[in-house]
């Protein structure tokens, strides 16, 4: 459900347009943003109200845009390294790998402590600085394995 | 050369507005709002400049499709979803020199009588968008947007559009259905979004680089700018390479730069030594793979439409002996059959079944008659598709089997790797 500080941000989205619909990818965001990185039914449900607008279309944009995570919930740090054409010629694989053996889970699953989840994406548009990944809403690039045990020592 | 795109590029606070007047920024929208909005659209056609999101057309002739009627609303939309695997040119310019383009953007409005601008930026790039935002006030600050810019009657106003992750927001009718709030699917064509765009009103939709060359071209004239670089492509373009190269970033050159000076001169060669290149993507992974037989082809337009590839957004991906090419095509595939928007039944259906025969082969479970089975497929996806994302995947596609068409061959075979 939105706050007072979400619902005064989706005022301010609202005036960018000049319909209500429009604001419907903003105010998924926000919905994601407060609901701990997901969103639920309930969210939909609200966002249809406020925007006036049907339900269905609600979840048919938030299920369209990869990154609404739609009853998906995720850890703390969401890592999602990329694994597309210029990261793998610079050893994506490796560093996947180093990720899925330092953290303990698999690509695709949360730490049992929903700490850390760890994703593969596509292309990030970093590719000059590859391999690369982006942590919630931060990139990280030139990876190695250094880096990324520094890195995860600093999380908290 | 001198620099145009990226000359603020990785100067100390380069973003803030004091630094980008410093620079000799906004001269060129000071010029503009002394012209006639008709004469500015002649001065963009007569520079030459095509649009640098990878289509190649004329930017002026685009513009000077929007109707003169002052009495209907029209929209610019700043098409900054830069998702082509192996670009980040637009990124580079939006963290760098937020102002460039927001200028761009504001001579583009004047030309074309447009009173509302929106930036379409990829979800992802959200330090780019606290930039271009901090960029936006401040323009608003200055009186360079807002009411009456400039003292020329002219009243504009500019806003952000984020994404959240979908490839296909980069066709341009695709962009605009989602800034209207739904599933970002492209548009039937005609009409043109000249004519009817967003909320149904005239639409001119450009890139982020192609919007950036506009205040240079208003400021130095047309005839400097068509001097650059390739008399049928001019002005400046930035290339973004990437892979095994030794020096990958972002290069600002004249557009035409061949794809051995490229490499081997600005890039300063392969990454490892003694490792021979054996193949390069010149424009993105949707375009057709070159090897190195092709190394002085002209890195413009019309040179690579002419080898069969394209030049589509600038990417320059390098690739050594050791890269597997049929690992390569099924990311490639791959990333083409996540981003289908699901529209259409050969992309939809396609991409996929395309993914999974090249993942079989991949992982040593190719069967004989499975290269042409790719092929097969390709040739019933290809030009049967709603928009050009699945003729992208085939492109590519047809690229690596073409090129190296015994090592899928081999993979099926003998089930292991024949580079790796």
């Amino acid at each position: 459900m939105f706050s007072e500080n979400a619902r005064k941000e989706l005022e301010a989205i609202l005036k960018k347009y000049p319909n209500k619909r429009s604001a419907v990818m903003d105010a998924l965001r926000v919905a994601q943003n407060e609901g701990a990185g997901h969103i639920t039914k309930a969210d939909m449900e609200e966002i249809s109200r406020v925007l006036e607008m049907p339900a269905n279309e609600v979840h048919a944009a938030a299920t369209f845009y990869t990154m609404y995570r739609v009853n998906k919930p995720v850890g703390k740090y969401h890592i999602q390294v990329c694994a597309n054409i210029s990261c793998s010629l610079m050893g994506a694989d490796h560093i996947i790998k180093h990720m899925e053996n330092v953290l303990r889970i698999k690509t695709g699953e949360t730490t049992p402590d929903s700490k850390y989840t760890l994703s593969t994406v596509e292309c990030l548009g970093s590719c000059g600085t590859a391999p690369m990944m982006q942590v919630n809403d931060d990139y990280y690039e030139n990876l190695d394995e250094k880096k990324i045990d520094e890195l995860l020592g600093r999380l908290k | 050369m001198e620099k145009v795109l990226l000359k603020n590029y990785g100067k100390p606070d380069s973003h803030k507005i004091e630094n980008y007047i410093l620079s000799g920024g906004y001269k060129g929208l000071e010029a503009a709002v002394k012209l006639k909005p008709d004469s500015l659209i002649q001065l963009i056609k007569d520079s030459g400049l095509r649009g640098r999101g990878g289509a190649g057309f004329s930017t002026g002739l685009k513009w000077s499709f929007i109707p003169k009627d002052p009495t209907i609303p029209k929209f610019l939309c700043c098409n900054a979803d830069e998702g082509e695997p192996g670009t980040f040119k637009d990124r580079g310019i939006i963290d760098h020199d937020p102002h460039l383009l927001i200028e761009g953007m504001i001579i583009t409005s004047y030309a074309i009588g447009a009173s509302n601008a929106y930036i379409y930026i990829r979800g992802e790039f959200v330090f780019g968008t606290n930039r271009l935002q901090v960029a936006i006030d401040e323009a608003y600050a200055k009186g360079y947007l807002g009411k009456n810019i400039m003292g020329s009657g002219f009243n504009l106003d500019m806003y952000i559009h984020r994404g959240f992750g979908a490839y296909i927001c980069g066709e341009e009718t695709a962009l605009l259905e989602s800034i209207e709030g739904y599933r970002a699917q492209p548009r039937k064509k005609p009409p043109f979004p000249a004519l009817a765009g967003l909320y149904a009103k005239p639409t001119v939709i450009n890139n982020v680089e192609t919007l950036s060359c506009i205040p240079s071209i208003v400021e130095k004239g047309a005839e400097w700018f068509s001097k650059i670089g390739a008399p049928k492509s001019p002005g400046p373009k930035i290339y973004c390479v990437s892979g095994h190269v030794k020096k990958p970033g972002l290069y600002e050159l004249p557009m035409g730069t061949t794809v051995r000076d490229l490499i081997f001169n600005h890039c300063g060669g392969m990454l490892h030594e003694g490792r021979a290149l054996k193949a390069v993507i010149p424009g993105g992974v949707s375009a057709p793979l070159l090897t190195p037989k092709d190394l002085d082809t002209p890195l413009d337009f019309d040179s690579l439409a002419a080898k069969g590839s394209m030049l589509g957004s600038g990417a320059v991906i390098v690739m050594d002996q050791t890269t597997c090419m049929v690992k390569s095509a099924h990311i490639v595939t791959r990333f083409f059959s996540h981003e289908s928007c699901g529209k259409c039944t050969p992309c939809r259906d396609g991409t996929p079944w395309l993914t999974r025969v090249l993942g079989r082969i991949e992982h040593g479970e190719g069967k004989p008659g499975d290269v042409e089975l790719l092929e097969s497929l390709c040739t019933n996806i290809f030009g049967r598709t709603f928009c050009p994302l699945g003729d992208g995947a085939v492109m590519a596609l047809r690229g690596f089997v073409k090129n190296f068409r015994d090592e899928f061959q081999f993979h099926i075979d003998y089930k292991r790797c024949m580079v790796s």
